[in-house]
């Protein structure tokens, strides 16, 4: 009876349900949610289970407990080495990329005909940089055979190091591939650059300001929200580094080149550890994570936010 | 007076074109360099790594690259790469619009929660959550075949949902409210008015999309086996692997030839490629 008079006034019909935002909001992010759990949240959950086992693809898991990670800390030198090339890879190629970026920004902010070819030019490398095809190419170049040593010489500079040979200068060849992809940061650079008020230029010039006293007191100051956003997202990128010591060097010689990454590979799919594995890749989340939550806890230390 | 202020300026702008030109020169030279000797024999190569030119132009690094190694020619790898970059980016381009939609205009429970696990995502590099993806794909029986590469790129790529909620939010609401008034619903709006308004960001999403699917080389190593399946990138690695000959000339005439589609869209598309940099900071 009240069936009757209360069910049509209550019952939406489907579409005005799928209409209403808070439907609408989650069939629209739904595919995310999805993936966000399915290739994301339980894969991560899950390696921190395995992370405490013993466990190679063919046969299942074996709780060991803090095994992993005991083995990681005090048993594996081979594990502070790669840590500690992986630190030295991104302390050097990050600020070195940064510093080039800002640079070339700089020297490019002032427009002129060749503006556009100059910019595609610096760009370039960034956008191939990290293909297969590039690091055949740094292999090659840097080999005692190779274009480096001859171009060398015929500057007169004799000269037969077998880069790639050495620990002290195999991992430089690696820092140089990655300041040589200073393109993208450098277009960050530029467009923040371009954000700053003329206004501040002409007050200080007008106050009598040269160009290396308005450099640091505006343009620098002006770009350290841009800086500090490159240098989060090019930490993290820099550890996650991989192809490059992959390929070009292979750890080589004696892993003074052997990143953390690929240590991490071999010993998931070469060792069949894949336990050992999932524990280095949440030490890893874990160090990503330190780094960053210290540069935000450091940033109203020197990043200029305009109010 | 005046004179000497514009002669001391042409100078300044002399200085400047010799030195950024000369250091543009630098930074391309190794590629040019690449691509010069690819038109050299593979003893030039060594011989006279200081020339740029080649005594004389041969494609035969090219024909002999383009057999490739074990019977697998060049052929297969290229159509296969273009088959996993082209069905990654039109997954993650479409799901990332939608997604972008949902976060961009709609409002709805739980979604700050939500936001941030979209961020979460965006930031947590493919290096942290490999080997357990491995594991879960292995179970399900996708090692081997382009499933674990291709079907995680249909549930949105953080950068690219990133992009779009920034171009959504610069479309004024009026629009949608007229449409509102006409009777559109919540997904004729997105259909009707914002797909077609987000198109510079929908073409930013699919080139680097269709870059950095054409340049990934780590899933490809982990997940295939058969030099049949093989996209480029890891098709070069292994063509470069000692046991396969030393053939530099070669090699070289395929690294250049993989670079090739990325040369295209960079000379092409470089306006989105420079807008998508630097409005969200996208690294290239």
């Amino acid at each position: 009876m009240s069936k009757q008079t209360s069910v049509p006034r209550k019952k939406k019909s489907l579409g005005q349900i799928m209409n209403t935002p808070g439907v609408a909001g989650y069939v629209f992010i739904l595919p995310f949610i999805i993936g966000f759990l399915a290739f994301l949240a339980l894969p991560m959950i899950l390696s921190f289970g395995f992370s405490f086992t013993r466990y190679n693809i063919l046969e299942s898991p074996v709780f060991i407990g803090l095994e992993n990670y005991k083995t990681m800390f005090f048993d594996d030198s081979k594990f502070w080495k790669v840590f500690g090339v992986t630190m030295y890879y991104v302390l050097f190629s990050v600020p070195l990329r940064l510093i080039m970026a800002l640079l070339v920004a700089l020297l490019l902010v002032k427009s002129s005909k060749l503006s556009g070819f100059y910019r595609a030019v610096y760009y370039l490398p960034s956008i191939i940089g990290s293909s297969v095809a590039v690091a055949i190419l740094w292999k090659r170049m840097f080999a005692s055979d190779g274009v480096i040593n001859a171009l060398l010489q015929t500057i007169g500079i004799p000269c037969e190091i077998a880069w790639l040979g050495r620990a002290d200068t195999a991992i430089w060849t690696l820092i140089i591939l990655a300041v040589w992809q200073f393109g993208s940061s450098m277009l960050i650079f530029l467009s923040g650059l371009k954000q700053i008020p003329v206004s501040l230029y002409e007050a200080a010039t007008v106050d009598g300001a040269n160009g290396i006293q308005r450099f640091f007191k505006i343009t620098l100051p002006m770009l350290t929200p841009t800086i500090f956003f490159n240098l989060i997202n090019q930490l993290i990128n820099g550890f996650m580094a991989f192809t490059q010591s992959y390929i070009i060097t292979q750890g080589k010689p004696r892993d003074s080149t052997l990143f953390y990454t690929v240590y991490m590979y071999q010993n998931s799919f070469t060792y069949n550890k894949l336990g050992y594995g999932c524990a280095m890749a949440w030490f890893m989340v874990f160090i990503v994570g330190l780094l960053t939550f210290v540069l935000f806890k450091t940033q109203n230390k020197w990043v200029y936010y305009e109010s | 007076m005046k004179t000497g202020y514009q002669e001391k300026r042409t100078i300044i702008t002399a200085i400047y074109h010799v030195f950024t030109f000369f250091f543009a020169c630098v930074m391309i030279y190794p590629l040019v360099w690449m691509i010069m000797s690819s038109f050299k024999n593979t003893n030039e190569i060594f011989r006279t790594a200081a020339n740029l030119f080649p005594e004389e132009f041969s494609f035969s690094n090219y024909q002999v690259g383009w057999q490739g190694f074990a019977g697998y020619g060049f052929g297969t790898f290229f159509k296969n790469s273009f088959f996993i970059a082209g069905i990654s980016t039109i997954g993650a381009v479409i799901s990332s619009a939608i997604i972008g939609y949902g976060f961009g205009r709609i409002e709805f429970k739980f979604k700050g929660f939500w936001f941030s696990c979209m961020l979460l995502a965006m930031m947590l590099p493919f290096q942290v959550i490999m080997i357990p993806q491995y594991i879960i794909f292995n179970k399900m029986g996708w090692v081997g075949s382009y499933l674990p590469l291709i079907v995680p790129q249909f549930f949105g790529q953080g950068f690219f949902i990133f992009l779009n909620i920034q171009f959504i939010k610069g479309i004024p609401y009026d629009l949608d409210e007229a449409a509102r008034m006409d009777g559109c619903s919540i997904y004729s709006i997105f259909i009707r008015i914002i797909l077609p308004l987000i198109k510079p960001s929908l073409v930013t999403s699919a080139i680097f999309s269709f870059m950095w699917r054409w340049d990934d080389f780590l899933s490809a190593l982990i997940y295939l086996s058969d030099p049949l399946k093989y996209p480029v990138s890891y098709a070069l690695k292994m063509f470069s692997d000692p046991t396969a000959g030393s053939d530099w000339g070669a090699m070289f005439a395929m690294a250049t030839l993989s670079l090739i589609p990325i040369f295209l869209i960079f000379l092409t598309m470089q306006k989105y490629l420079v807008e998508g940099i630097a409005s969200t900071g996208i690294k290239g």
